[in-house]
């Protein structure tokens, strides 16, 4: 009983965060800092979605494969976000910056 | 030696628990393809402390609790801003961040931390250093402190 | 509760695709992909659960990783017009 609760709590707050990184990279105004509202979708979203799962799934072999598709994703998506961003500033994308006025405009 | 035996034993764990069936042929069929992945991995001569970082293992679940921490704190940081977004919630910067770890693992794992808690994302990484962009001054400046640094396990292994 | 949950990823899909097409540059288009990648993912977590079918969480895991090597492999493409160049020549 409380573990459904908690399991509705976590999906529930895990789309919910879902939704608001998608906001985000509607809101935010340059490519490097719409990196971050996907960052947030990709770990907390993905946290929250595969805790409230795994808690239905109880010790099962559905509760190690949803561990390891958090691994996989834990793992993957900073290098691909990191890919990106590096493949970005190579291809000659200025991010727009507060601190160096100089360099930031694109 | 050790640590190919050790890489055998996890990769027949793997095979077990991702089919969980127990049949004779199936069983052949597993141990089969983890021989083949560990002469293939030892032919192309990837298979050491890099690969399978058996000697952090003790220093990884404190990591991960950290880590785990830090994602949390990191993602309410960015989820208020982009609710309260008015146009100057944010200030994007670049900064460089030294690298205090000694070995390339520790290297990776930092800077794959940094992307790994929204807010800051690790743009390029070279031998000593890291540029980082950042979404506001404050994950800069928490960043520069350097105790994500230090919970990064890294351990040089003499060979 | 899986619905719930399949409808707010399902408006997540939308807003993401949205971005993908409207993205400026080519880095937005790739980066909503990848968003795109994983909350497919997700929703093939959710859905198994609420098909009762926990086959598909097999699907949903290979998924994962096709998508990473799919977004890197867009990006070499982006980056070096090819797949078969080995980059170092492009490097400073």
């Amino acid at each position: 009983m409380i573990v459904d609760a908690l399991s509705w709590i976590c999906l529930v707050a895990g789309g919910l965060v879902g939704v608001v990184g998608a906001v985000g990279i509607h809101r935010f105004p340059d490519f490097y800092s719409r990196q971050h509202a996907t960052g947030t979708t990709d770990t907390l979203c993905a946290i929250l979605i595969l805790l409230g799962l795994g808690l239905q799934a109880g010790i099962s072999l559905a509760a190690f494969k949803i561990a390891l598709i958090f691994l996989f994703l834990i793992l993957t998506s900073p290098t691909a976000t990191h890919a990106l961003a590096n493949a970005a500033m190579h291809g000659g994308l200025k991010p727009k910056t507060d601190s160096t006025p100089g360099e930031g405009k694109s | 030696m050790l640590l190919t035996f050790g890489y055998g034993v996890f990769l027949s764990m793997f095979w077990l628990l991702l089919s969980g069936h127990f049949e004779p042929l199936l069983l052949g069929l597993g141990l089969a393809s983890v021989a083949l992945t560990i002469f293939l991995m030892k032919r192309m001569n990837i298979l050491d402390h890099e690969s399978f970082p058996i000697h952090l293992a003790t220093r990884l679940p404190a990591f991960f609790a950290y880590i785990f921490r830090e994602i949390v704190k990191a993602n309410i940081d960015v989820i208020k801003r982009i609710l309260t977004w008015t146009g100057k919630s944010i200030s994007p910067q670049l900064v460089e961040i030294q690298l205090p770890q000694k070995t390339d693992l520790g290297r990776v794992i930092y800077a794959n931390s940094i992307t790994l808690t929204p807010g800051t994302v690790s743009v390029e990484l070279t031998h000593d250093k890291v540029i980082v962009h950042a979404l506001a001054k404050e994950a800069a400046d928490d960043l520069s402190t350097g105790n994500m640094a230090q919970a990064v396990p890294d351990r040089v292994i003499d060979k | 509760m899986y619905i719930t949950a399949s409808i707010a990823i399902l408006v997540t899909l939308g807003l993401v695709l949205a971005r993908a097409l409207m993205g400026p540059t080519v880095y937005d288009r790739i980066a909503a992909i990848n968003m795109f990648g994983t909350k497919i993912v997700l929703l093939i977590a959710v859905f198994s659960f609420l098909s009762g079918q926990q086959d598909l969480l097999d699907i949903a895991l290979v998924y994962a990783l096709i998508n990473f090597i799919g977004v890197v492999a867009v990006l070499r493409l982006v980056a070096y017009g090819d797949f078969h160049s080995s980059g170092e020549e492009n490097k400073k």
